[in-house]
């Protein structure tokens, strides 16, 4: 048997070079690789330095007064000027920054000990303990916090460090809970499940499992919890509240400036400046840290504009039916125009005829989906078509100008998604979605497209329409929701219905449900599909013509039952073979060695070679053409017709060794 | 019943409020227990005469024992006095309730603004995008960084000072003139909606774009629904409940906020009065405000209640 | 037989819900896996396939009924007892070494009497035996496929050498080719130490090419249980020949078949019941008569071995199997 090949490992140390690829950043090392977090970082650290060493930098200390120099602008003597005192404003912004950075941290430090405890005990535990201390937390997030700040430094003479420990101490509130909720978007991981499986300590899965886990938000949390710390600091300071006067604060400096406005409006400037830029440091850190988080959930692409660079060429005709849908020499590419552009499916030809059966398989990176989704003009942002045409009827679609996709979705194309729970807007009834959406197709009235959308209903074989109509998306089971989905797409009595794996959040025998229900609509209607899927099953079931994609191309194309029962690529062969099968013919299942190379990795022959038993320096040396290969089979392969001809058999009783 | 959840609603909330304003309170009295020494003398300072050391210890128990003396405070507020301010002898609902309506103004038109503004630029800049998005990010960060004391100053002292536009402080019921009432909040306002209206703003944008990436949208879309429609009717309808969450959080930041823009805008509301009352240690007066403030809260919070389930179905039965 | 490894007698699982009622999950399952033997569990989503595999490792609460394991196992039962699951993404701890992960059980059961350099040794041995190369131990999932950390999680489950491993749809997220890779692995593994699976799939094909014994599960309930050639072959339960006839199909023949048995078997689909003393599966069966409302069947043993529990089993069969028609097109080895 054929076990597969270790390759990502090696590969993954190879070409990661620097910035390895998929290995967990930590925050330091996040922060540190981004523009804005060296420099709100560099602020930070260097205020921090500056008011530390603030006798050393300045001299005379924040009290010295001048009174030659009095509310003067800035000067080499005084960089930021002087006050209506004659005292320098720099001196003052670094005495005055050690009382808010001290108060910041008073109320960081209060958070973190109230907050990183309580909020992963809560979102670990669960259960009970969570209910409490999240109940607790949402009536202590609703005190008004103000009030109890000014209550303290009422009752405890203008302390500001019991003001900042109560601020940080009421703060713990909301930061328990969004750890909290980290905490158990954590715990619902099968890791940690792997874990008490194994019989890992709760303490070990505590603390290495979770915490590591919670640590980018805790960072996120603090950041910006310094930010309004900051914020609040300055403004009880401000409204001299904090330590009595001469004593340098940031907040006092800017009230003594509006008392010296006339006279020298200047003196604004320092005092507000460093306290936005500080907390503007705080924030984009927080920012930075949590763009970063999103980012590895979501691997997150650059955005580009829709844009394209080649003009269309011309149609071919010459087909005896004329085709409903054409597709030629497709590509697609994300962050089109800027140096991270990647081609992600490139050469797609296609066609449909009125009223046939399309089915587009392949396995995941294998471009389906983007494919599909230029069909369906709904390419996600970031992606473009790059080259080649979509002709609908005599429309050409690819233009990247939307009104002419708008003209014909509904009537002429349909689309059919792949979730069905996602397919409907939660916010609405069903029968108001669709009534909606017939009445925004058909112009009619209001009561005509109701009727028309319980007609709809009973069309895709619900038994009671007006009972399903009254319920909101989320009372109906996944299999209702993708029969009213495929009820949606026919609002517009359409031409062609393009389906995404339109089955495959579902159960195996919903599935066969919905496959026969799109058979039946589809003789019923006369319409053309266009399927997507993974499983080769579901496609024989329902497609006349299928077309096999691999790493981003058409690999092969033939009517459905030549393609299965005489597939023409080594690819479609080896997929055909892997697919579990009876008992009977025991032994290992023939496998693929490898895995389907990302779109960056493309080789420049064959895509399929590097993974293919039959490769031949032939297959490598230059791109492959999609051709004839037999009377009714295309297929991007340089030896079909040496390696496939002659065999006539179902390839099921292979095995490649 | 339609009705029904928003009735079950408003009944939790108020269930809720009994124990928040218990805790509000109790806040500030445990605070006042952990004075060393004769409390009343050590809190007023040197404002201790004896009469106001007298009146202190009278209304809020501080020669007795925490429990007692809540108890004694919450006698009072159960039958509806809130006690009299150790400074002035007024009595403090009197003297709250004719601050009330400033603050609740300030609030409210800051809230709308917030929102109003805010929701657009998120709106703009998700259709727009591009060099008007990276604009509004520099807008946002600005507006939450500046605090709203400083905005404020330099607000009064350009359009009220240097062009005499509008009047530097002071104010005007909407009883005695709708147009200087107006007039009195504008700046304030503004100072105060700023950061609102960047938290909404990042917040729209965000959620509208989520909002136009969702299936449901693509399937609407797919399947030939008119633009306008889906952008009125699905896509900002699912963006609102994020935008809702946030306006709460705004509403009670600008609470908060009064504080210290009344202050500069020498606005005779809840707020300046807060900050006056610590000045002077005038704890049944700061009490007060306390319970004001919770009350306010909550209201809030049912109200983004309320919204939630008239915009979210699901909303309704948790 | 031996002793069996493990035994689930009469498990019932509830979940608790607002106001005090209760979903049971898990109703009422008895089934053993013996030594060396691979099980299969089959259902859909909502059968309580998956909640009886957490039943049995102590993530999900046993409301009634027992889980034995052999006197062996038992001793060691988190050592005994291993899990591979569904998602092969988030089944391993990005922040930890793939090293790291491979091996904590190892740590965690046998650190003290190993020690470190043991433990690394056994750790590389482990990943090439899943087909990895050694040095992959100091790298991070993330720069894996999806494949690549099923076999990790495949290593990090036998590193310990458990007695039973349980799938939970280790398979399913996984692509055709990649699944034929796991499958394989997964039988080599069997054969070269000894280790019993209990695998759960919604995915009859798979269950019937690697499993011994099949338990068919229908809303927490057993539906039919036997050898899994048989079942697979010779489905009794109404339930169970809708499931084997669902399955899409790329050989033309098997299709017409199938598609001509999930003509006979539909029903227009009607919101399913509170199960009460009914028939589980009776507001979705053809078949279903008064008796299937009135009162739960029983599983009994039926001509073909398998265990069933239908009311109207043998009725059933008569309609189906004696339609001269379908005995031509199907292709099952049941003539």
């Amino acid at each position: 048997m054929s076990v597969a090949a270790p390759t990502a490992p090696q590969d993954g140390t190879d070409s990661a070079g620097g910035s390895v690829a998929g290995r967990p950043k930590s925050i330091t090392r996040t922060v540190l690789t981004s523009k804005r977090g060296v420099l709100s970082l560099a602020f930070l650290v260097l205020i921090f330095l500056a008011c530390v060493l603030a006798g050393l930098i300045t001299s005379g200390g924040p009290d010295a007064q001048s009174f030659l120099v009095v509310n003067k602008g800035p000067s080499l003597n005084h960089l930021l000027g002087t006050d209506e005192l004659g005292r320098d404003l720099l001196t003052r912004i670094l005495y005055g920054g050690r009382a808010s950075l001290i108060g910041v941290a008073e109320a960081v430090g209060a958070l973190l000990i109230i907050s990183v405890p309580l909020g992963v005990t809560a979102g670990y535990l669960g259960g009970r303990t969570d209910k409490v201390i999240t109940r607790v937390a949402d009536l202590i997030m609703s005190i008004p916090v103000i009030i109890i700040l000014l209550a303290v430094l009422a009752i405890f003479g203008h302390s500001m460090t019991t003001a900042m420990i109560a601020f940080g101490v009421l703060g713990s509130a909301g930061v328990t809970r969004v750890i909290r909720s980290a905490a158990l978007a954590a715990r619902s991981e099968a890791y940690i499940d792997a874990a008490r499986v194994i019989g890992v300590s709760q303490r070990d899965i505590i603390f290495r499992h979770m915490l590591p886990q919670c640590r980018g938000v805790i960072v996120v949390q603090t950041a910006l919890f310094a930010a309004i710390a900051l914020g609040v600091q300055t403004g009880l300071t401000y409204l001299s509240l904090g330590p009595a006067p001469p004593a340098p604060t940031w907040g006092g400096m800017v009230a003594d400036a509006v008392s010296q406005f006339y006279v020298a409006p200047w003196e604004l400037v320092p005092s507000g400046a460093v306290i936005a830029l500080t907390v503007i440091a705080f924030g984009v850190l927080g920012d930075v840290v949590r763009d970063a988080i999103a980012e590895t959930h979501s691997g997150g692409a650059a955005v580009a504009r829709r844009r394209r660079r080649h003009q269309p060429p011309p149609v071919v005709p010459a087909a005896d039916t004329e085709p409903l849908l054409t597709a030629t020499d497709l590509n697609v590419s994300v962050a089109a125009g800027t140096r991270e552009e990647t081609t992600l499916i490139q050469g797609i030809a296609l066609s449909v005829l009125p009223g046939e059966s399309l089915g587009i398989v392949g396995e995941s990176g294998s471009g389906k989906t983007i494919a599909m989704k230029a069909l369906a003009g709904l390419l996600p942002r970031g992606t473009a078509i790059t080259n080649g045409s979509i002709r609908f009827q005599a429309a050409e679609l690819s233009s990247g100008d939307e009104s002419v996709y708008r003209k014909f979705r509904g009537r002429g194309i349909a689309i059919v998604t792949q979730e069905p729970m996602r397919a409907l807007d939660p916010s609405y009834r069903v029968g108001k979605l669709l009534t909606d959406l017939v009445h925004s197709i058909d112009r009619c009235g209001r009561r005509e497209a109701r009727a028309r959308a319980i007609e709809l209903l009973r069309r895709v074989q619900i038994l009671d329409p007006e009972d399903v109509a009254q319920r909101y998306p989320h009372e109906i089971s996944g299999g209702m929701a993708q029969r009213v989905a495929v009820a949606m797409a026919l609002a517009g009595r359409p031409q062609l219905l393009i389906a995404d794996e339109p089955t495959t959040a579902l159960d195996v025998t919903v599935q066969a449900e919905i496959l026969d229900l799109l058979r039946q609509l589809q003789r019923e209607t006369g319409m053309a599909l266009i399927l997507v899927s993974h499983d080769l099953g579901v496609v024989a079931e329902i497609c006349s013509r299928v077309c096999v994609m691999y790493a981003g191309e058409i690999v092969e194309m033939a009517p459905s039952a030549d393609l299965f029962a005489k597939p023409m690529h080594p690819y479609t062969r080896a997929l055909i073979s892997a697919s579990p099968r009876s008992r009977e013919e025991r032994g290992p299942l023939s496998t693929i060695p490898g895995t389907v190379p990302a779109p960056r990795d493309w080789p420049v022959g064959c895509h399929f070679a590097g993974r293919c038993e039959f490769t031949t320096p032939a297959c490598t040396a230059a791109a492959v053409e999609l051709r004839s290969v037999s009377p009714t089979d295309m297929a991007r392969c340089v030896r079909s017709e040496e390696l496939f001809a002659a065999s006539r058999s179902v390839p099921t009783n292979e095995v490649a060794s | 019943m339609p009705g029904g959840w928003m009735a079950r609603i408003i009944g939790l909330r108020i269930l809720t409020a009994i124990p928040l304003i218990l805790l509000v309170s109790f806040i500030i009295f445990a605070l006042e227990s952990l004075v060393p020494g004769n409390p009343a003398e050590t809190i007023l300072g040197q404002n201790a005469t004896p009469q106001n050391v007298a009146a202190l210890d009278r209304q809020l128990g501080l020669n007795k024992s925490l429990f007692a003396g809540f108890w004694t405070w919450l006698e009072g507020v159960i039958h509806g006095h809130l006690g009299t301010s150790i400074i002035s002898g007024e009595s403090v609902s009197s003297l709250l309730n004719g601050r009330l309506g400033v603050t609740l103004s300030l609030v409210l038109l800051s809230v709308l603004v917030s929102a109003i503004i805010g929701t657009l630029l998120g709106f703009i800049s998700a259709r727009r995008g591009g060099l008007l998005g990276r604009l509004l990010d520099v807008i946002s960060l600005t507006g939450l960084a500046l605090p709203s004391f400083w905005l404020g100053t330099v607000l009064v002292v350009t359009f009220a000072v240097k062009l005499k536009l509008l009047p530097a402080s002071g104010y005007e019921t909407i009883a005695q003139s709708p147009s200087g009432w107006l007039q009195h909040l504008i700046l304030p306002v503004a100072a105060l909606s700023l950061a609102g209206i960047a938290l909404v703003a990042k917040q729209a944008r965000d959620s509208i774009l989520g909002a136009l990436e969702a299936d449901y949208i693509a399937m609407l879309r797919g399947n030939g629904m008119r633009e306008r429609e889906i952008m009125f009717k699905h896509v900002l309808r699912n963006a609102a409940m994020p935008i809702v969450t946030v306006l709460g959080v705004v509403a009670i930041g600008t609470l908060g906020g009064t504080v210290f823009v009344e202050s500069v805008f020498v606005l005779p509301g809840l707020g300046s009065q807060a900050t006056q009352s610590t000045v002077d240690h005038d704890l049944p007066v700061i009490l007060g405000i306390g319970l004001y403030f919770t009350v306010i809260v909550v209201i809030i919070n049912l109200l983004v209640d309320i919204a939630y389930g008239l915009l979210n179905p699901r909303a309704r039965t948790t | 037989m031996s002793e069996a490894l493990l035994t689930v007698d009469s498990l019932v699982v509830e979940y608790p819900l607002p106001r005090g009622r209760a979903h049971r999950a898990v109703d009422n399952v008895s089934f053993s896996v013996s030594s060396g033997q691979t099980v299969g569990l089959v259902g859909e989503s909502g059968s309580g396939k998956s909640t009886i595999a957490r039943a049995i490792v102590g993530l999900a609460p046993v409301t009634a009924g027992a889980v034995t394991l052999s006197q062996e196992a038992a001793a060691e039962r988190k050592r005994s007892v291993q899990m591979v699951f569904q998602d092969p993404y988030s089944s391993l701890d990005p922040t930890k070494t793939v090293g790291y992960s491979v091996s904590e059980p190892l740590r965690v059961h046998r650190g003290r009497e190993l020690g470190t350099k043991e433990i690394q040794a056994r750790t590389a041995e482990m990943l090439e035996a899943v087909g990895l190369s050694a040095s992959a131990a100091s790298l991070y999932p993330a720069q894996f496929s999806g494949g690549q950390r099923q076999r990790i999680a495949i290593a990090r489950a036998l590193i310990a050498e458990p007695e039973l491993v349980i799938c939970d749809e280790a398979l399913s997220a996984l692509d055709l080719s990649v699944q034929a890779q796991i499958i394989n692995l997964l039988v080599q593994l069997r054969e070269t130490r000894g280790i019993s699976y209990l695998f759960i799939s919604h995915d009859l094909r798979v269950v019937e090419m690697l499993c011994d014994e099949v338990v068919v599960l229908y809303r927490g309930r057993v539906t039919e249980m036997g050898a899994a050639t048989s079942v697979h072959a010779r489905p009794q339960h109404p339930y169970t020949r809708g499931l084997v006839a669902a399955v899409p199909e790329i050989d033309p023949a098997q299709r017409a078949a199938s598609r001509a048995d999930r003509e006979r078997l539909r029903r227009p689909v009607s919101p399913a019941v509170a199960l009460g003393e009914s028939c589980q599966y009776s507001h979705r069966c053809v078949f279903a008569g008064d008796e299937c409302l009135q009162s739960r069947p029983a599983l009994r043993t039926v001509d073909s071995g398998a265990l069933v529990a239908c009311h109207r089993t043998e009725e059933v069969a008569r309609q189906l199997d004696d339609d001269p028609e379908i005995q031509t097109q199907a292709m099952t080895p049941r003539a």
